[in-house]
């Protein structure tokens, strides 16, 4: 498999590898660096690809996996504080999403989810994968992966329900 | 489409039975901005959705770590060029000396066999004076 072969089957979903690796890591530049270095990975392991029927799936278990790697260490680093750090750079995409019906408050919402329904938010409702696909790259079944759906949907939901009742933001 | 069947959708889309046909459905139901009140906060979903799919990452790929290496390199070459540009510029001035060196101790040998010469002939000349006084103390 030569370059131009591997990037023809690898590039089409760098988008979403990007967006999970956001969802897990919140920082856009974490996010970018571990797309890069999941492409890496992908790239040293070039010649086992064709062993998968679907390099997709495979990929976006690479990325889950090495998000949450990375997350521990940060964890056993005790390096929360470059968490808030980050945080502050993304004001400007923040406040524009603000503007838009407080569609942040979402974001916000799925951040405060368990990792397991925060993805499968991601992979569903953003990435629209099916269920088969979800349980592959999760290593689930789709039954679970059901469950933790629809939990994850109903606590979103409730969440904004009182929030727009109440006004409490 | 009928606000009933949206609703009902609602309800399988919250127990994760809806399909992704189902779910576009609704997906397109909540982009058109006009919303049944009390369903906003699906709007608000749906709309978080659509932006977060919308979401790229402008950074290239890269595969090749080589570059990173020959940024190294280059740093490496100007280093070694710098280096040799000090070292061959001392030597080139040591060899000038050297030259200059030479050239003036051949200059000074030139001038100091031509200097014996003279004294040679000089202490000829001393002898002839000898003879000359002997000669003429004699008288």
């Amino acid at each position: 498999m030569n370059q131009s072969d591997f990037l023809k089957s690898v590039l089409p979903f760098k988008d979403k590898v990007f967006r999970l690796a956001k969802r897990l890591l919140v920082s856009t530049e974490e996010a970018e660096d571990a797309t890069q270095e999941l492409y890496f990975k992908l790239w040293r392991n070039k010649e086992k690809l064709a062993n998968y029927k679907n390099v997709e799936a495979f990929a976006m278990t690479m990325t889950k996996n090495y998000c949450f790697d990375r997350l521990k260490s940060k964890q056993a680093s005790n390096l929360t504080l470059v968490h808030s750090n980050y945080k502050e750079k993304d004001t400007a995409l923040e406040t524009k999403i603000e503007q838009r019906d407080s569609v942040s408050q979402v974001h916000e919402l799925i951040d405060k989810l368990p990792e397991q329904q925060k993805l499968v938010i991601q992979l569903r409702d953003i990435e629209e994968y099916d269920f088969e696909e979800i349980g592959k790259m999760l290593d689930l079944k789709p039954t679970a992966v059901r469950v933790a759906l629809s939990r994850a949907r109903k606590t979103i939901r409730q969440e904004l329900v009182k929030q727009h009742n109440y006004g409490i933001i | 489409m009928e606000l009933s069947k949206i609703e009902q959708l609602l309800e399988k889309y919250l127990n994760a039975e809806t399909n992704l046909q189902e779910e576009a459905t609704l997906k397109n139901y909540f982009s058109t901005g006009d919303v049944a009140p009390h369903l906003q906060e699906y709007e608000s979903m749906f709309g978080y959705f659509a932006i977060s799919k919308a979401e790229t990452s402008a950074k290239p790929i890269q595969l090749n770590t080589k570059k990173k290496n020959w940024k190294w390199l280059s740093v490496a070459a100007s280093v070694a060029l710098l280096v040799s540009v000090y070292v061959g510029n001392g030597y080139l001035k040591e060899q000038e000396a050297r030259a200059q060196y030479a050239e003036v101790m051949s200059t000074l040998k030139l001038l100091s066999t031509s200097l014996n010469k003279g004294n040679e002939a000089m202490a000829s000349l001393y002898v002839y004076e000898d003879t000359v006084n002997k000669i003429f103390k004699t008288k």
